[in-house]
């Protein structure tokens, strides 16, 4: 645990009626960062985000902000603010009204409350909507007055609880840079649930994978997305093809890893012992495919017959079964119009990787 | 489509039928004039003129409109943290809270009313228990009742009475309102530095309101017009617009005075409801959708 941890949770547990909904989590979150808990639902992130923000009161364990035990602290003394999920807009305010909310609560004079409320609603560009009620704001002008109306207090740290949740989208694609971008500029320290891998890749600086209360892996996106620490996590971020096999080399720069017809031949140690049972995970974008008849030089590769084809635009997605029957998920980039004869179903292929391809999984 | 205009034709023919048309026979009556024992048809305004000339209307309607003030400002401050805890009670629990609030209806008003009576007379069993503890000092200080020991026919007495009665039609439509408000809101101003009671204040409160108006609204109209309470249970000093239309009726025989007594009663009720309907549409326009 680093000295200059701005947020610190320790061993923080959470029981609701016997059941666990966060088991002894840990972590240190320095100022700036933008935190991403990430998991499917009812893995405890709303419960560990709800025990920050007061509103849950943690069953052990501590929660400090600035050097400051917030054990105690009602919601409504804690110098943090959140975002709550589709919102929660109060209906009969203006825009104008629901950024006053908090500034209100301090009892700031007029004029500045006045002045801070239209600089917030400039921030997130809603200035000629100041205004309008809530149901008179389409979802995304919904979700910006959230945004000013929990930034206008100026919190030392911000929640964020599915912020993007409620969009559809084309309009989250829009959102999610706008929103990293206002919170990277404004500078707060934030941390966010999602169940979006790719919210939380875009907007996070470090993401802790969540399941059954506890945190699998802390690390930066593409630590998590490129080195996986079991299968929980790689299937859980993005798309993976995961082969179960046998060590059947552990050498000093070499590793080889057979699963059934597939040998995987890894050109770095890892920390296996030959004859155990690993996984191997491998992205279907770090696989090439081409013609059975082109030329191969590959280290690795497997031959297949294209079962399925999913065309995206931008990609394009192949199912290659291969002898065993299993199935190999490839993902092509178009990065060309109609680069060489075009693969289509029942084409037989070859598929090749590279060494630095594959990650092997213990767990 | 014809189904449709049956729905909504249906309850506008019993309302025209047994509303309007008898309204219509008793604005005509009202300014018609008995000669005898018959109505000849005017028109003359001489009822109305009266109305205005002998305060003794005026004080009448004035002190209606004070006691159905006073009820339903009574039944708001006593339904209100009622159906907010109903609403806010464990939903196991809230079907049998709501069955008590409704279950006073399973016996006859008239009853519960005459009950009133003998629990509030002298040596009743309220009575005993306001004496013992010395509340009917306190009410005497208040001007609520001539003196300790005389508890029925006072306006004490027509306040309680009409408050018991019309509670649940204050607590119904708070309820049905404040268990639909979505807990967030509650949790959103705490977050932003809201006490539990400035939350309150500011969100519960501003959010309820329509519940607030429907429930005025359904106490406050018919107390207006309330006659068998004031009858079983107010006193001489308790003059209300309801008794004074029966004493023109049955005791003076005289009906369109009675009928423009009655007539000046719906508009004064009326108007102000109408009004108040319109401006509370339009500021809840698209509210709740």
């Amino acid at each position: 645990m680093s000295a200059e941890a701005f947020l610190r949770i320790s061993n923080l547990v959470k029981d609701f009626d016997g059941h666990r909904a966060v088991d002894s989590v840990s972590i240190d979150i320095a100022q700036g960062e933008v935190f991403a808990l990430l998991g499917p639902s009812g893995c405890g992130k709303t419960t560990l985000l709800r025990m920050l923000a007061g509103f849950e009161t943690p069953t052990s364990g501590t929660i400090t902000l600035a050097g400051r035990d917030l054990a105690g602290l009602p919601p409504y003394s804690r110098p943090m603010n959140m975002m709550f999920q589709s919102y929660a807009l109060f209906p009969h305010l203006s825009a104008f009204d629901n950024v006053a909310f908090g500034l209100r609560r301090d009892r700031l004079p007029k004029a500045e409350v006045t002045a801070r409320v239209e600089a917030m609603l400039k921030l997130v560009q809603l200035g000629a909507f100041a205004k309008r009620k809530p149901h008179q704001l389409s979802g995304g002008q919904q979700q910006r007055v959230a945004l000013a109306r929990c930034l206008a207090k100026k919190p030392q740290l911000l929640l964020l609880d599915e912020p993007l949740g409620a969009l559809d989208r084309k309009l989250r694609e829009e959102t999610q840079i706008e929103l990293a971008n206002i919170v990277h500029d404004v500078g707060v320290t934030c941390v966010m649930v999602t169940h979006d891998q790719e919210e939380a890749m875009t907007m996070a600086s470090r993401i802790a994978v969540m399941s059954e209360g506890r945190f699998l892996q802390v690390g930066a996106p593409a630590e998590i997305y490129d080195t996986p620490a079991s299968r929980f996590v790689a299937d859980f971020i993005g798309n993976v093809n995961l082969m179960q096999g046998t060590v059947a080399e552990a050498g000093a720069d070499q590793t080889a890893v057979d699963c059934g017809d597939v040998r995987h031949r890894i050109g770095r140690a890892v920390a296996v012992t030959t004859g155990a049972t690993v996984t191997v995970a491998l992205r279907p974008e770090k696989i090439r495919i081409a013609h059975e008849t082109a030329a191969v030089g590959s280290v690795n590769s497997a031959r297949g017959v294209i079962k399925d084809m999913a065309y995206f635009g931008s990609f394009t997605v192949y199912h290659l079964r291969l002898d065993s029957g299993r199935v190999l998920k490839i993902s092509q980039s178009n990065s060309e119009r109609q680069a060489g004869p075009a693969l289509t179903w029942d084409d037989p292929v070859t598929a090749t990787w590279s060494d630095t391809a594959q990650v092997v999984l213990t767990q | 489509m014809t189904g449709r205009r049956a729905v909504i034709g249906v309850p506008y023919a019993w309302l025209l039928v047994f509303f309007l048309l008898p309204f219509l026979v008793v604005a005509r009556i009202s300014i018609s004039e008995m000669q005898g024992a018959t109505i000849i048809f005017g028109p003359r305004f001489d009822n109305y003129l009266l109305l205005v000339q002998d305060d003794l209307y005026l004080r009448t309607y004035l002190s209606s409109l004070k006691y159905a003030a006073v009820t339903t400002l009574l039944c708001l401050l006593i339904g209100y943290p009622f159906a907010y805890f109903m609403a806010r009670a464990r939903a196991s629990l809230q079907p049998a809270l709501l069955m008590l609030v409704m279950l006073p209806f399973w016996t006859s008003f008239l009853l519960r009313v005459y009950a009133w009576k003998s629990l509030l007379t002298e040596q009743g069993l309220l009575a005993n228990a306001i004496e013992a503890i010395g509340l009917d000092q306190t009410l005497t200080a208040l001007g609520l009742i001539p003196g300790p020991g005389q508890l029925m026919n006072t306006p004490f007495s027509l306040v309680l009475g009409m408050t018991y009665t019309y509670l649940p039609f204050m607590i119904l439509p708070l309820y049905s309102n404040l268990a639909k408000m979505d807990l967030r809101l509650l949790e959103a101003a705490a977050d932003l530095g809201a006490s539990a009671w400035t939350a309150f204040w500011r969100v519960t409160v501003p959010l309820s309101r329509a519940g607030i108006v429907a429930g005025t609204m359904l106490v406050f109209i018919p107390c207006v017009g309330e006659y068998v309470i004031p009858e079983l249970l107010g006193g001489p000093q308790t003059q209300m617009i309801g008794r004074t239309l029966w004493d023109e009726f049955f005791s003076n025989n005289d009906w369109p005075m009675a009928c423009a007594v009655a007539v000046t009663m719906v508009l004064l009720v009326i108007v102000p409801v109408a009004v108040f309907g319109r401006y509370q549409a339009e500021a809840n326009e698209g509210r709740t959708a």
